[in-house]
């Protein structure tokens, strides 16, 4: 299926979502061309290729665009069949158990890590925090249950849910070492844990993953941003 | 439902007036599947659906020989998958179509229900007004969605109802009661022709008539829904 297939990945490096996708296109062995957009300037193709959010990720196969970072990994799974591991089982019921946990990750964990950053007040941000950690130990248990045993999400290999969460996991650790506190506790959540380091083992991690210590830049200059865009506007009221 | 398929045991959890039931329910008809139908107690929630769905603990739940499905979206790809020679696909064959199905599925149960759920639960005049102004905008994207998706036909889905019509057809009845109490007309033919005429058409399908709760029924629910929302509580 190789011949003929252009792929083009419009993102921005530190995005949990695009790292998602190249997660999945790593794990499946495809080769595509990295667009780096700068945010802050969108271009005119990833404005006309999603016009509806103008949000990154957007995968365009041979100019046809797809966005929605879950969307991209389920369509890349499915237009290259053929091509490396299915990232879906072949089991109805185990296709729609991932694509619970995927839903979950994107409605309660990234939801209550994202209030946990940028909550408007320190209460509403340690209530993200504490949402977070219920939602990751609830996370553990859905890993206890879809592995079986084995080392992933998708059991003996990587699947949907392990990109989902996966694409998370260098901001997490970036959080983890500014913070001093330990997210992927091995004691409250082993599996979890031991999960993290194995992903971060593969090949195809080591090709999505930002650089630790350019997340951690990263984060502290978006901290030091949003502190001072608060300040100014406090001191305007 | 003559002549419904062996599915093996089927048991579908939901609440009458819950869109997101509602789906399933005219899934279900659509495939022509028969299914044991235990309407729950939302403020008595059964044993059965606190043990189906732990994470969430909501309707609807599908179980299958035992095995539980649950967010509605989830559910109806499963009965895509679980029974693919039965009745109408609900996704398209082609993945390209598929993405394009499952993003617009995705954009009215995040962006459009979190936005119209403000109106919905708005309880003055200028609160609902506020509400209103903020979906028009995402009424006008769907318009768009709708000529894009249907090429002409007369679904998203194109000849037949498809995910993206289960995801936005199951609020039509909503839509219209919160409309009639607020004096709004949200799917306004004027402004947005190609939603109004798929509203209609979309409702008069024979699986959506039978399944879709009564007007009536829902304002009075809603009536209900507004008077406990505006009461003093004690903590929530």
């Amino acid at each position: 299926m190789a011949g003929g297939d252009d792929l083009k990945l419009l993102g921005a490096w530190p995005s949990p979502f695009v790292v998602r996708v190249k997660l999945a296109l790593s794990f499946k062995g495809l080769s595509f061309e990295n667009v780096e957009e700068d945010l802050g300037n969108k271009s005119e193709l990833l404005v006309s290729s999603n016009p509806v959010q103008k949000k990154v990720p957007v995968l365009l196969h041979n100019g046809k665009p797809i966005c929605e970072s879950m969307v991209i990994v389920q369509y890349i799974d499915e237009a290259f069949a053929g091509t490396g591991p299915s990232l879906l089982s072949s089991d109805p019921h185990e296709r729609a158990v991932a694509r619970f946990w995927a839903a979950y990750v994107d409605d309660k964990l990234v939801t209550s890590w994202v209030q946990s950053f940028r909550g408007k007040t320190e209460e509403d941000k340690s209530e993200g925090t504490k949402q977070m950690f219920a939602a990751l130990q609830t996370l553990e248990g859905a890993l206890r249950e879809c592995s079986k045993g084995e080392g992933y999400f998708g059991g003996e290999s990587v699947g949907l849910v392990d990109v989902s969460l996966g694409g998370l996991l260098s901001w997490l650790n970036a959080t983890e070492e500014m913070s001093g506190t330990k997210i992927f506790d091995p004691v409250k959540t082993p599996l979890l844990a031991a999960w993290a380091e194995r992903l971060r083992e593969l090949d195809g991690a080591k090709l999505a993953f930002p650089d630790k210590d350019r997340m951690v830049e990263f984060i502290q200059k978006r901290q030091a941003q949003a502190a001072a865009a608060a300040a100014a506007a406090a001191s305007e009221k | 439902m003559a002549g419904g398929e062996e599915a093996g045991k089927l048991q579908l959890l939901g609440a009458w007036m819950s869109p997101f039931v509602i789906r399933v329910k005219v899934a279900l008809q659509m495939k022509g599947l028969r299914y044991e139908y235990i309407e729950e107690d939302l403020q008595r929630k059964s044993d059965l659906l606190l043990r189906s769905n732990p994470v969430h603990k909501k309707v609807p739940v599908l179980i299958h020989d035992g095995r539980p499905v649950c967010e509605s979206l989830v559910v109806l790809e499963y009965v895509d998958e679980a029974w693919p020679k039965t009745g109408p696909p609900l996704l398209p064959a082609d993945p390209y179509d598929r993405a394009t199905a499952r993003f617009w599925a995705t954009y009215v149960n995040n962006t459009f229900f979190q936005s119209w759920r403000t109106l919905f639960r708005s309880m003055t005049a200028e609160q609902r007004a506020e509400a209103f102004k903020n979906v028009v905008p995402q009424v006008e994207t769907l318009e768009r969605a709708f000529k894009e998706c249907s090429k002409g036909k007369d679904f998203f889905g194109g000849d037949e109802v498809g995910i993206v019509d289960l995801a936005l057809g199951s609020f039509l009845v909503w839509i219209r009661v919160v409309d009639e109490l607020a004096g709004t007309n949200l799917l306004d033919g004027e402004k947005f022709p190609g939603l109004a005429t798929w509203a209609e058409r979309f409702l008069a399908v024979d699986a959506v008539a039978v399944m879709m709760p009564e007007a009536g029924r829902i304002m009075e629910h809603y009536k209900g829904f507004l008077v406990k929302l505006a009461a003093p509580a004690g903590c929530s």
